[in-house]
């Protein structure tokens, strides 16, 4: 028993909108949709807000208040931050007055939520920099530890992040990896000398992030003391309990109905009451505990699906055919210095768009269906090569950061 | 288990899938152990070693499902078509007599009421088995009343009814008033064997391909139903966009000279090519070697084609209103009356070919998953409710 180490994922991507054959040459906006489709970013993101962000924020801020001990972290996407300036400084304002707190602690990611690190490094290290730029602008504050886009890792990752001064660097606790050993505990990533590796307990995070609700479940209705007792009978001597998960758990994929942010409500209060257990947040951790051993993950580790890789962004033909055509329009795209035409290919660089074209659940239930705004996994395809060859067309008329296409 | 099927037709003789998909679904009940005596209202030269095919002896009688309007059952032909229903009926009596069975089996309207006099007769359990209805041969507007009276009459009349999709159960529910509760679903399957082109056909459409031209596809009776104006209108936004393609209809019915007057006004006719109706090897060659398939029907209670079409690796475009979009993940899938949306489609499958390649693959296993012994099976399972 130890640290309870929460961290929570909060983005949203700038979904694209319903883009035709016929609109390429002649509509270069791509991500402004204003129609009543599940592709108006902005009614999405008001809607979650409603759902999610305000009641949870109000809710983690009454905690914080009540229980001093209680800390929290959040990852925040770039792309998230920017749709709440955009479209809602109340949002912005409430997880501001969290921070201010002084107990909440904020990861660094990549500003696109992409999986750049596995395409184009150099792009990788400007998105975790543009990451950087919009956390320090908007909260004046640092980050000391990194979480790359769907928890993806490998040895390599790591060692990047050492090299930039990351002191932990976050992955799934899974166990093919893990062998015998617990996720309950500080690792140090292979080939690295500093830098710590802290791992997602998936099991008891996704007991609250996947199954609160799942009436099929043995273990329904989960409450809050039956979870409290599971956390003390962890390992006598656990570092930390590493509980990851997306944000929009409360309220958005778990309903308040389903009694969620009662549960958020009675948690640190019944936690607490173990005086083995308290909170921490990932850059404590880090600090305080010294590695146990050492980690090796040479393939990509995610923390999706039984497959825990990234096949539910690049595990198909067209999926893989949409990654590799963005990416090589890289160096043409930068070459034009054209500041719009660089964000438009920047904000498609967002894995969201890749998970939309996954075509697993075909088989596997429909968790990824759930989250689509497309159709099906080809609409999705068609639409985003469809403004891909908008994008080039746009590069062959537009020299030195002169953009003639551009109504 | 001894059945007594009601049929309309049966292949070479069928205008239709309703004979292909009765051919096939017998074969495989017989080769699980089925008995089958399987009526048709018309002599024909039919002779087939895995069942018993015998004939009611009605006169000459019109296509199935040309019904639209009053005349086509109110004089012209030398009986109607509701008339012929009737007759079929009335002989049907004699031959529930005569040939001993435990349930009664009948293929859409026109076949209801010879199973519910055989029902009179015997005292055995009917289905009603619907492939097709009214609501969807008209949209819903102008039904002929008789027919759609015979088709409630059958569909509450059955002990059960077999549905080939959820969309056509939908219907029954919804336009029918029949009890949920009794309706089965059982889809439709493809043979991939019966539809791969064997023999030599040329159409004189690989010339086309040759010189770089992309084929499209419309493969289905030329009426309202099967939304043949959605094509070309869909086609001539397509040409708009990139000249190289052809457009070809295959099939014939009442819109067929509409259509032809619709691809000249549109400016497209050098384009679209009408092929009139293709059977057997020359059907099979003319989907064999279209790029893109598209079944734009306003309502298609399930859409065979659609399925034979994937089983030889195209791209199909199918309706959102249609039963084989419920079993079909390998396909792209747009409302009927998005004609832009169908033009993208077609466009994007054809530019982008990773896409081709996933969809095929992914209609493969639709296609294997689909097989007339999981349909066969799902028929006994209904027999068997009703003998206890």
């Amino acid at each position: 028993m130890g640290a309870i180490c929460f961290y929570f994922q909060v983005h949203q991507p700038s979904r694209i909108k319903k883009y035709r054959v016929f609109d390429i040459g002649r509509d270069h906006v791509y991500f402004d949709d204003s129609s009543s489709d599940n592709t108006n970013n902005k009614e999405v993101f008001l809607k979650v807000s409603k759902k999610c962000y305000l009641p949870t924020n109000e809710l983690i801020l009454r905690l914080l208040q009540r229980y001093k001990g209680f800390k929290i972290a959040y990852s925040f996407s770039g792309i998230f931050l920017e749709q709440a300036e955009h479209y809602s400084a109340e949002v912005l304002d409430s997880f501001r007055k969290l921070i201010d707190t002084g107990r909440v602690e904020l990861l660094s990611e990549t500003y696109y939520h992409s999986l750049s690190f596995f395409y184009s490094k150099k792009e990788f290290e400007k998105q975790v920099d543009l990451h950087n730029d919009i956390i320090n602008k908007l909260f004046g504050t640092n980050t000391q530890v990194f979480r790359n886009t769907e928890l993806a890792y490998t040895n390599e990752l790591a060692q990047w992040a050492e090299n930039k001064g990351f002191k932990g660097i976050l992955a799934e606790g899974w166990d093919p990896i893990l062998g015998w050993r617990s996720p309950n505990y500080v690792y140090s990533p292979k080939g690295t000398k500093k830098i710590k590796l802290l791992l997602k307990n998936y099991k008891l995070s996704d007991d609250v992030a996947f199954r609160f609700s799942d009436r099929s479940w043995v273990e329904w209705p989960l409450t809050v003391q039956k979870y409290a007792s599971w956390l003390s009978e962890t390992e006598k001597d656990a570092q930390t309990i590493n509980l990851f998960m997306d944000y929009e758990t409360f309220g958005e994929h778990q309903w308040e109905d389903t009694g969620i942010f009662s549960f958020l409500n009675a948690f640190p209060q019944e936690v607490l009451k173990n005086k083995e257990l308290y909170f921490a947040t990932p850059d404590e951790v880090v600090t305080k505990f010294r590695s146990v051993g050492e980690v090796d993950v040479p393939n990509v580790l995610t923390w999706a699906d039984t497959e825990r890789d990234l096949s539910a962004w690049v595990g198909n033909d067209i999926q893989n055919s949409a990654i590799v055509t963005l990416y090589g329009l890289q160096d043409r795209i930068f070459e034009t210095g054209d500041k719009e035409i660089i964000s438009d290919w920047r904000k498609l660089t967002t894995s969201d768009h890749f998970y939309y074209m996954c075509t697993k659940w075909f088989n596997d239930g429909d968790v990824h269906q759930y989250f689509n705004p497309y159709d099906s996994p080809y609409d999705a395809y068609i639409n985003f090569m469809n403004i891909l060859s908008d994008l080039t067309l746009r590069l062959e008329t537009t020299r030195g950061g002169e953009n003639n296409a551009r109504k | 288990m001894r059945v007594l099927m009601f049929g309309w037709e049966l292949p070479p003789f069928n205008s239709g899938g309703l004979g292909e998909a009765c051919y096939r679904l017998t074969k495989a009940l017989v080769a699980k152990g089925v008995g089958i005596t399987f009526v048709l209202p018309k002599r024909q030269d039919i002779n087939l070693d895995f069942m018993n095919v015998i004939f009611a002896d009605l006169p000459e009688v019109g296509e199935a499902y040309t019904i639209c309007c009053e005349s086509d059952t109110k004089g012209r032909k030398p009986v109607s078509m509701t008339d012929a229903a009737v007759m079929y009926a009335q002989k049907a009596i004699l031959i529930a007599t005569k040939y001993p069975h435990d349930v009664i089996h009948s293929h859409d309207w026109f076949t209801y009421p010879a199973g519910i006099a055989a029902k009179r007769v015997s005292g055995k359990p009917f289905i009603a088995h619907i492939h097709s209805s009214e609501y969807d041969r008209t949209g819903g507007n102008g039904a002929n009343k008789q027919v759609w009276e015979f088709e409630r009459m059958g569909l509450l009349e059955a002990d059960r009814v077999i549905a080939n999709s959820k969309y056509m159960k939908g219907i029954v529910v919804r336009e029918y008033g029949v009890d949920p509760g009794k309706i089965d679903v059982v889809y439709n399957a493809v043979d991939r064997e019966s539809v791969k082109p064997k023999g030599e056909v040329s159409l004189g459409l690989e010339k086309l391909k040759e010189i770089g031209y992309k084929i499209v596809l419309f493969l289905g009776r030329i009426t309202l139903q099967k939304g043949p104006e959605y094509f070309l209108l869909a086609a001539k936004k397509v040409l708009e966009a990139d000249s190289k393609f052809v457009f070809v209809v295959v099939g014939n019915g009442d819109m067929y000279e509409k259509m032809i007057m619709d691809s000249a006004r549109f400016g497209i006719a050098k384009n679209v090519i009408f092929a009139g109706f293709l059977r057997g090897e020359q059907r099979n060659k003319v989907i064999d070697i279209c790029d893109v398939y598209v079944m734009p029907s306003v309502s298609e209670p399930f859409g065979i084609t659609a399925l034979e079409a994937a089983s030889l690796g195209k791209v199909v475009i199918i309706s959102k209103q249609s039963g084989v979009s419920e079993v079909l993940k390998g396909a792209l899938k747009v409302d009927f009356w998005d004609t832009d949306e169908m033009a993208n489609k077609i466009l994007a499958s054809l530019r982008y070919k990773p896409l081709a390649g996933l969809i095929s693959k992914i209609a493969r296993s639709d296609v294997d998953r689909l097989t007339w012994e999981v349909s066969a099976d799902k028929c006994i399972n209904v027999y068997k409710s009703l003998e206890s």
